[in-house]
C-alpha cells in the first residue's frame, strides 16, 4: 500500500502527514510534486494543508486546476480514497469533486485553536474507526473555512449523510458559539456521494499523537489504511 | 482586435461579506454612519479576439473556469476595444 501526499507551491502540512502515515500508522507514503502528473502505483491520496499559490483568486483555486488533479480524479474514480485537509479541502471543492465552497470566516480572521467535532457518519473509508455521535478533538488553522452550499445541495448532503464532522460544544451540541467560522449547519467536513473523497477543515495530522494533545485524528488515517487493505 | 474586459466579481445575495461588515464597523468608529459596505473584486483582462462577441464569450468562459466560483459569486463583464 502506498499513499501519495501532494505538494503544490505553498503546501506546508505535507511532511506532518508523511510523518503520521509512515512513523505512526506505519504505512508507505511519499510526497509527490504537482508537476508529476502520474499517480500510477498509489492506492490513495492526501491533499494536505497550506497556502497553495498564496490563496490567490480564492483559496485552492489555482491548485485545483493543475493537471495532477486529473490524475486524482482518475484515482478516485477507481474507488480509491482521497483525503483533503484544510487547504486540501478548499482545493477539492474548487476542483468540484466535493460540493459547496469554503469562503472567508464569518469573523474575518485567521483562527487557530482546538475544536470539538461530532462524528456524523462512520460509513466512510475515513471514519470506520469512530463511533457515530462520538465527540472528538482536532485543531483548526484557517481564514477561509466557512462552508457554504446552496440550499438544495445542503439538503442533499444531509439526506445522503455526506456530512462527516460538525463543530459542536463539549456536550456535543451544535451551537453558534462552537462554530468557528460561520459554516452552514456547523459543517466541518463532507464526503462526495460515492464517499471515497473526504474534505475537512480541521487537521487530523495535528491530532494524531497524544503528545500533541489529542490522537483522535489518527483514526482518520487508520480507517483509510484499513479501507485500502480491504479493497485494493 | 484588442479588447479590455473589466470583470467585477461579487458575492451572491444572502452570503456573508465579512470584509464589508468589518469595514462598515470601522467606518462607524471613525464617525461615518453608512447603511452598508460591500466588497467586490475587479479584474482587467486584455485579450486579442476577432470581435467583441468572441472576446466576451472567451472572458465568460474564463470566469466560469477560474476567475469566479459560480457557487458563491455573481459576475459582470464590461468590454472595451483598445485599438
Amino acid at each position: 500500500m502506498k499513499i501519495a501526499i501532494l505538494q503544490f507551491g505553498g503546501t506546508n502540512c505535507d511532511l506532518d502527514v508523511l510523518h503520521i502515515l509512515k512513523d505512526v500508522v506505519g504505512i508507505d507514503a511519499e510526497t509527490v510534486w504537482y508537476k508529476q502528473e502520474n499517480l500510477t502505483g498509489f492506492d490513495g491520496v492526501v491533499v494536505p494543508g497550506g497556502f497553495s499559490y498564496g490563496d490567490y483568486l480564492r483559496a485552492g483555486a489555482i491548485a485545483a486546476r493543475t493537471p495532477i488533479m486529473n490524475s486524482v480524479k482518475k484515482l478516485a474514480a477507481e474507488g480509491k480514497p482521497v483525503l483533503g485537509i484544510c487547504n486540501g479541502f478548499q482545493i477539492l471543492t474548487e476542483a468540484r469533486v466535493l460540493e459547496g465552497a469554503l469562503t472567508t470566516n464569518e469573523y474575518p480572521k485567521f483562527r487557530c485553536h482546538w475544536t470539538n467535532l461530532r462524528v456524523e457518519t462512520v460509513d466512510t473509508p475515513f471514519t470506520s474507526k469512530f463511533r457515530k455521535g462520538e465527540i472528538i478533538r482536532m485543531p483548526i488553522a484557517h481564514m477561509e473555512g466557512q462552508f457554504y452550499a446552496e440550499e438544495k445541495t445542503l439538503a442533499e448532503l444531509d439526506e445522503n449523510e455526506q456530512v462527516v464532522f460538525r463543530y459542536v460544544d463539549e456536550n456535543g451540541k451544535v451551537t453558534d458559539a462552537a462554530n468557528p467560522n460561520g459554516s452552514l449547519e456547523n459543517i466541518a467536513g463532507i464526503v462526495n456521494p460515492s464517499r471515497n473523497i473526504f474534505g475537512l477543515m480541521p487537521h487530523p495530522e495535528r491530532a494524531s499523537e497524544s503528545i500533541l494533545g489529542s490522537d483522535h485524528g489518527l483514526r482518520v488515517f487508520e480507517s483509510m489504511a484499513d479501507y485500502i487493505t480491504e479493497n485494493f | 482586435m484588442q479588447y479590455q474586459a473589466t470583470v467585477r466579481i461579487e458575492q451572491k445575495a444572502g452570503m456573508l461579506d465579512p470584509e464589508g461588515t468589518t469595514a462598515k464597523r470601522a467606518l462607524g468608529q471613525l464617525g461615518y454612519q453608512v447603511s452598508s459596505v460591500k466588497t467586490a473584486k475587479l479584474y482587467e483582462i486584455v485579450l486579442e479576439a476577432e470581435s467583441a462577441e468572441v472576446a466576451e464569450q472567451k472572458v465568460d468562459e474564463m470566469c466560469q473556469k477560474l476567475i469566479a466560483n459560480p457557487i458563491v459569486h455573481n459576475y459582470t463583464i464590461e468590454l472595451k476595444q483598445l485599438n
